[in-house]
Parts: C-alpha cells; structure tokens; sequence
C-alpha cells in the first residue's frame, strides 16, 4: 500500500485532475470551433512559463502561472489585434500569434539559462508524469497526517487548485457560457461583454494548461482539451452531458493511461512500460474513433 | 394598412433613428452615410444582396464596428437596451449545438435571471409561453438540430418575443421558410404591430412588402428610398437599388 500512495497515487491524481480539468474546459473551444486555440494557448504561455522562472530564480508554480497567465492574455489580445489589423481569420491569425510566442519561449529558454536548470524542451512537451512521488507516504494515515501530505509534489496544489477555479467557473456561469458559445452575436445584444468573457474563458484554459503541463506536457494537454469533447460532441446532443461527460472522459483518460502503462505492456509481453502521458493520448484518439463507431452503430 | 402607427403620438422619439451610419469591411464601405429614422409600426428594410441590410442592423446594435450615432427611443442603446429585441440571421448559428428549443428560447431572458444557478421557473414559463406563441410548444424540449429549417427559424423569433421588448430587429426571418412558418411570422408580426410595437425587418421577397408593412427603407451601400410604402416603394427606387429591374416581384 505505501509503494501505490508513494509511486502511483501522485501520478495518478495528476493525470485525473489535469484530464479532468482539460475535458470541461475543451467543449467550450469544441463548441465554439475554436480547437486550434488550446493548442495556441498551451504554447503561447511558454514565454511566460520561462520569464516567471527566469526572474524569480524558483520553478515554483505561482510565478510561473503568474507569467503564463500575462502571456496567455497578451497572446489572446495579440491574436484579436492581428485578425483586425491584417484582416485574417481566426485560424490564421490564432496560427501566426502562437507560433511566434511558442517560438519567444524557446529562444528565451536558452537565453535565460532556464534550460540547464532542467526546464527543457522534453519536459514542457512530454511532462515527467513518472517522477512525482510522495516519498513521506507510509501507510493510508498519511492521507490524514498534514505533515506527510505537505510532502505531496507541488504540482498536485496547483493542478487541485486550477481544477477547483475551472469547475466554479462552469458551474457559476453556466447559462452565460453557453448563450456565448452558441449565439455571440445575440449575447451581444442583450449587453453582456462577450469579449471579456472570451477573455476569462481563455485565461481558464491557459491556467489548466500550465498546471497540466508541467506533469503532463503540452501535447498531452492538447489532446486532453480536445478529444473528450470531441467525443462527447459526437454522442450526445445535451448541454450537460456535452460538459460533465467531457470532464468525465478527460479524468477517466488520465486514469487509465497511468494504471495501464505498467500493466499494458506486460499482458501483451513486452518487457517495457510505456510513458503514462503518451498512452494517455493515445487513449484519447482511441475515445474519439470509438466514439464515432457507437455514432454510426 | 396596419395602424400600428396611429396608436404613437408624434412626438414620441423614434424607435431607432441613425446618423451618419457608415461600415467598412476591409476598407470597402458596406454601408455609407445613412441617416435614418425609422417610424413605429412595421418596416422591411429592402435591397439587393450585399445592400449593407442586416450590416445595418448590427451596426446599430453595436455588433460590427461603425462610424456614426444610432439612437433608439431617442437614447444610446446601453440606457434602453431592455426595449430592444434582436433576431440575427438563422445561418448565423450552428444547429447542431447541443441545446432544446427551450433552452435556446431561455437565453432571451438571460437578463432578468440571477447569474447562477438553475434558471427561475418563472423565466422558463415565459420562454415557454413564447415557443407556444410561434406554435412549437410541443417541441420544446428537442434538440434543435432535429427541427425543420422554418421551425428553426420560428425559434428564433420565439426567443425575440421572450425578450418582452418594444422594438424588435429582424434580420430575415422570412428567407426561406415553409408556408406555415411564413404565416406563423406574419401573424406574430401584425399582433405586435396592434400591441403598438416596432418592427424592423431585413427582407427579400418584394411581394409582399403592400400588403403586411407600414414603412419600407430600400437600400443599396446606401439610402435609396425611406417612408410609408405609398410614397417609397416605387419602381423608380426598386429599379435604382435593384439595378434596372423595374416592377420586379411587385403588384402581388
């Protein structure tokens, strides 16, 4: 029992709280066709991520949410300045903004020194899943002894915390956030500030992809963000289901892709385990595809 | 003739009035320099495609930006806006998005309802009321993506009506639709007309402009024609904002 919380439970909340969190914020981006912008978002932050680490010296999580949260905001206002300046479409512009901060980062990455202090490219796109560990766990009285839990791995706070905003965010503005992922233009017209809004929804979603991405990595927090919606997208035509199941999916993902990546390979005989955040998204595709199969069935 | 407008006293301010309303998309103006006052009762805003019709609607809403000043009650819209109801294009949306004809109606009283929580009964009455009134109570709670085309659109207007307002928007709710749905509006337009409510609605179908409005404001980039229909809408101004189609669709 003290080897599953020291080695397996860390990882496993991890992957559950970042799925979670990642599945009900995308069917917003699913619902308003606006998928590309996760994947702009969880790479615009990197700049942030970098410069919050660069000038507070700590890879502790609140400078570098604080960063990745201007970075997001600047790449948000960024993106609406282009389209109207240039005249491109979203996609375009969304493609121009992030690529251009995607590649800020890495460039800021070797310039500051961030890198040799283990902040590397492999982490921020694969995550290091595996190495959260909670060393001070011995026996289940640990998850009643404060002194034991203050050893849980840092990136656990940050990802229980950002899941919490994300899910009073829905929760509270439930009725708002689907009058403007359905019908803008109309919210518009009744008074609500539909930019704000979109602004806050993103600043929710760059803050998941930072917490998630530190145990999970960016590629993961992509397919997390997407592919539970899109799944819940082709099975159901029901708000609630459409934005609980997606959280569901996201957190039921992220569990079997760590209690399987040790098990999996095994049962079929090889004598390896898989990385848990790429089974992950391996998963999520597989969700998606079976997803369309019970569609057509 | 509808005498919807006869139940206003003259010097009420106008529904909406405009300034100097000018749009460009891309540098290309879609819509120059008009200056209008719409009159109560009931309007079809005409013209050609790409006339800057429904570009004249958001305009004054706020939805696109624009040059100019539009009024409505005589007050900028933020200080009236429970008074106007807006009715954007049907394709404007996508149909397949998870919600109930309810739920869509239910948005309209967004406003009135505290911001969490489950929406009050009271308000789920009303949007209720409003499906009843455009004759889709028992599709309430289908998905919209599983109604007819002329159905979709009659949400629509059930989720303007929901708005309780005193001017309503419209922005082509008459295109394309089925024979029940197009009777559907035109009764719900002139029953707003005798409550002594405006309508301001973006049309194609030149037919039928004698026999259901009051007003008509032609377009074409820009003012071609505005007033009672007796006096505007002549093949003179269809042919200028046409395009030298004179008597096109008329006489109906």
């Amino acid at each position: 029992m003290s080897e599953f919380l020291q080695l397996d439970l860390p990882p496993l909340l991890a992957a559950v709280l970042a799925g979670g969190t990642c599945g009900l914020l995308g069917s917003f981006l699913v619902l308003r066709r606006e998928s590309l912008l996760g994947d702009a978002l969880s790479h615009a932050v990197l700049p942030g991520i970098v410069l919050g680490f660069a000038l507070t010296g700590l890879r502790s999580a609140w400078p570098m949410l604080g960063g990745a949260l201007l970075a997001a905001l600047l790449a948000t206002a960024a993106i609406a300045w282009v389209r109207r300046a240039a005249r491109l479409d979203l996609g375009a512009a969304t493609g121009l903004v992030f690529t251009g901060f995607f590649a800020l980062g890495l460039v800021l990455l070797e310039a500051t020194g961030a890198r040799n202090a283990d902040l590397d490219v492999d982490c921020v796109l694969f995550g290091q899943l595996e190495t959260l560990v909670w060393l001070e766990a011995r026996g289940l009285a640990s998850l009643l002894d404060a002194a034991a839990l203050a050893g849980l791995p840092r990136q656990l706070g940050l990802l229980a915390g950002v899941a919490l905003a994300a899910l009073l965010f829905v929760l509270g503005f439930w009725r708002t956030l689907r009058l403007i992922a359905f019908d803008p233009d109309f919210a518009r017209s009744l008074g609500l500030r539909v930019g704000g809004w979109e602004m806050a929804l993103n600043l929710m979603i760059a803050a998941a992809a930072v917490a998630a991405f530190e145990s999970v990595g960016s590629i993961l927090v992509v397919a997390m963000l997407v592919c539970p919606a899109v799944a819940m997208r082709l099975l159901t035509d029901r708000y609630g289901a459409q934005i609980w199941g997606g959280a569901a999916l996201g957190a039921g993902l992220g569990a079997a892709g760590v209690l399987l990546a040790g098990p999996l390979p095994a049962a079929l005989g090889a004598g390896f385990a898989l990385n848990a955040a790429g089974l992950i998204g391996t998963l999520g595709g597989l969700s998606v595809a079976a997803a369309l199969l019970l569609r057509r069935a | 003739m509808p005498d919807g407008a006869t139940l206003r006293t003259a010097a009420a301010p106008a529904p909406l009035a405009v300034t100097g309303l000018t749009v460009r998309y891309g540098g290309r103006p879609a819509l120059s320099d008009v200056t209008w006052r719409a009159a109560p009762g009931l309007t079809a805003i005409l013209g050609p495609n790409g006339a800057g019709k429904s570009t004249l609607l958001k305009a004054a809403l706020g939805l696109v930006p624009a040059e100019g000043e539009a009024r409505f009650f005589g007050a900028p819209l933020e200080a009236v806006r429970a008074r106007v109801a807006y009715l954007p294009q049907r394709a404007s949306v996508d149909w397949s998005f998870p919600a109930s004809a309810l739920d869509v109606v239910a948005m309209a009283r967004l406003p009135r309802a505290r911001w969490f929580g489950a929406l009050p009964r009271r308000e789920r009455e009303a949007a209720r009321a409003a499906l009843a009134a455009v004759g889709l109570a028992d599709v309430a709670e289908r998905q919209i993506g599983r109604l007819s085309g002329g159905q979709q659109q009659r949400v629509f207007l059930a989720r303007a009506l929901a708005q309780e307002a005193e001017l309503f928007l419209m922005d082509e709710p008459l295109a394309a639709v089925d024979a029940v749905t197009e009777e559907t509006i035109l009764g719900v337009l002139h029953g707003l007309a005798a409550q002594g409510k405006s309508v301001l609605m973006v049309h194609h179908d030149l037919s039928l402009v004698q026999a259901h409005f009051d007003h008509v404001l032609i377009l074409a980039g820009r003012v071609v024609a505005a007033g009672p229909v007796a006096e505007a809408f002549t093949d003179a101004a269809i042919a200028a904002a046409f395009g030298g189609l004179p008597g096109r669709g008329r006489g109906a």
